[in-house]
């Protein structure tokens, strides 16, 4: 499903990261682990097709993400993957619902899963609700309904409990894996939180460079 | 959701933002509006009122207050001309026909006109009740002066001296009304006609009634009697294009009286105006920039705000062409609105600046006339909205996703 070889990516040319291979079947998790300024938020993104790699390549179901080229990448990464930032960033002109409803336009996807997203996440109640009257915990739960809008085949979260609770942090990585598990996506995790370690076996860790 | 929708969603959040740039900008257009639907309406009035009007004569003086007060009824005569010279004129070849005028009286600030048949027939005025007047004293009111005065058939008023209202009444003659004439759209509907007669009998210090009682002249000049008697000025048709070589050099030249040209006097009238409209226009201008400046400055700082929001909606699938198109959109939409409420405000002021004008050459101006014109205000105001857009609508679109995302 997911597919990462030979990465190679630096911004300094005397600092490559060290990336690791991955390779995940649909359904199955990965927890990238690594101290700030190890990569790993590189490598997320490189996942996500928000940056090209300087060398390697990645597949996801079968297709090299970045041989696709401009649009075509975008309508992709709309469709197939979902990304969680580490602040919710959820669009604040915009209600719950209509956060979602974008991510459907923009990748061309029907609008009807909305509600059960939101019923699956204890948010429904918060549907028409803006941005601004969530709670911190809440908007992360939004950013990842917002995620699987798409059901998608890649789920990305990078940090995605930095800014939460120790119980909230404890419910966001239970809703990730339920939902990947739903949706028979791979799941990948990249975090410095150690309260996450205990949730997911399968892990990597990211530290320093070449 | 669609792109228009979310873009709309991103004016909304900014109510105050959007309201000032929309308002900024109708001022603007609505300037533009009052000053094309005023200038249409003059030009149109204009043309219609001197339809058929080759040359008017009169006193001499300012050409242009001559046809102000002959053709338009809003400026004073220049003064009054000898039956006499008047009727040495009807013997020239080069002329078709002469239609008398006797001005100088109001009834309530409506002029009172004496002149003869022709005259409605000139404008193929037709008579909504009533009849023609047949006898001195006899009036035939314009439809807006029925209106607004109430006047019926068979009602009596008196008259006042003077072209403006009050001024001394002549207490002596109530006119009697004999027709409304139908609404004609044009000078007719605010003037009070009757015959020559009326006109110069009113003036009279001794009253001959038998003569009250004889029916007045339908065509041509009525007769005078024994008494030297005086009009205002003369409409005057042409019987070919060679009089209109001739005829006004050799009344000019030849006579004590001024011949003036309608057409040639209101469009140099048109050009005095022009001065004043040029100004107005640039403003109105310079307002439009101003507008198109704020909404760039607006588009441009709430840009660097939203650069998240940006790399959020190219995460979730948008295309940088997309973003593109999400901030000309915001641009579009902001002076499309600010179109239509400069439109709605440039026709809501001349409505007021109507109303406030009960009388004279404004009053006649219709706020509920809509212009092919406007349309072009609503295409620039759109270019407007997109020139505005453009470099904001660029910078989204090169948006570095990652680097925005990982930027906390």
């Amino acid at each position: 499903m997911l597919e990462a070889k030979n990465l190679e990516f630096y911004y300094q040319e005397k600092q490559k990261f060290n990336i690791p291979d991955i390779n995940l079947a649909p359904g199955e998790q990965l927890l990238i682990i690594g101290k700030s300024g190890s990569g790993k938020t590189t490598v997320l993104n490189m996942l996500g097709g928000l940056l090209k790699p300087l060398n390697g390549e990645i597949h996801i179901d079968g297709t090299s993400l970045y041989s696709l080229k401009g649009a075509k990448l975008d309508k992709f990464r709309g469709k197939n993957i979902g990304i969680i930032f580490q602040k919710p960033h959820i669009l604040s002109p915009l209600t719950v619902e209509e956060n979602l409803k974008l991510a459907n336009f923009f990748s061309g996807k029907p609008s009807e899963k909305i509600d059960g997203i939101l019923k699956e996440l204890g948010i429904y109640d918060k549907k028409k609700s803006k941005v601004t009257t969530l709670s911190e915990g809440e908007a992360q739960r939004v950013s990842i309904a917002r995620a699987l809008a798409n059901s998608p085949k890649v789920i990305l979260a990078d940090e995605p409990t930095a800014s939460l609770d120790d119980a909230n942090a404890a419910t966001v990585v239970k809703l990730l894996k339920e939902q990947a598990e739903k949706f028979n996506a791979a799941l990948v995790i990249v975090t410095h939180d150690q309260r996450v370690k205990d949730h997911i076996s399968n892990q990597i860790t990211m530290g320093g460079l070449v | 959701m669609n792109m228009l929708k979310l873009s709309w969603k991103y004016l909304v959040a900014k109510p105050l933002n959007t309201g000032l740039n929309i308002l900024l900008l109708a001022l603007g257009l609505a300037i533009i509006t009052v000053l094309i639907l005023i200038q249409d309406q003059f030009e149109n009035k204009m043309t219609k009122d001197s339809q058929g009007i080759d040359l008017v004569v009169g006193a001499k003086g300012s050409p242009l207050q001559l046809i102000l007060s002959s053709v338009y009824h809003i400026d004073f005569p220049t003064g009054n001309i000898d039956l006499d010279d008047a009727t040495a004129l009807t013997r020239n070849r080069l002329i078709k026909n002469i239609i008398p005028l006797g001005l100088g009286d109001n009834y309530q600030g409506y002029r009172i006109v004496g002149t003869n048949y022709d005259y409605l027939d000139l404008y193929e005025a037709g008579l909504e009740a009533g009849e023609r007047w047949k006898k001195p004293f006899d009036v035939v009111l314009g439809h807006e002066v029925a209106e607004k005065l109430e006047l019926k058939v068979g009602d009596n008023f008196i008259g006042s001296h003077g072209i403006g209202s009050s001024s001394h009444e002549h207490d002596e003659h109530p006119y009697t009304v004999t027709g409304i004439l139908n609404p004609m759209g044009n000078v007719l509907d605010k003037l009070v006609l009757t015959s020559i007669e009326s006109v110069w009998y009113t003036h009279d210090e001794e009253h001959d009634h038998e003569k009250f009682e004889a029916e007045v002249a339908i065509s041509g000049f009525p007769d005078p009697g024994d008494e030297d008697r005086e009009l205002t000025s003369l409409l005057v048709q042409y019987r070919n294009p060679m009089a209109a070589v001739q005829l006004p050099r050799m009344i000019n030249s030849r006579t004590n009286l001024q011949a003036a040209s309608p057409s040639f006097e209101i469009s140099r009238l048109f050009e005095l105006l022009g001065i004043g409209i040029k100004l107005v226009q640039g403003l109105a201008i310079v307002i439009i920039v101003i507008a198109g400046l704020s909404i760039f400055i607006a588009l441009f700082n709430s840009l660097k705000e939203r650069k998240y929001d940006l790399a959020v909606m190219r995460a979730l699938g948008a295309s940088s062409g997309q973003l593109f198109l999400h901030i000309i959109l915001e641009g579009v939409i902001l002076t499309f609105l600010g179109a239509l409420v400069g439109m709605i405000m440039g026709h809501l002021f001349l409505s007021i600046i109507v109303s406030l004008n009960e009388q004279g050459a404004i009053s006649s101006l219709s706020a509920s006339v809509f212009l092919v014109e406007e349309l072009y205000i609503l295409g620039y105001a759109i270019v407007v909205g997109i020139l505005a857009s453009l470099i904001p609508a660029y910078n989204a679109y090169q948006t570095d996703i990652a680097k925005q995302l990982t930027k906390s």
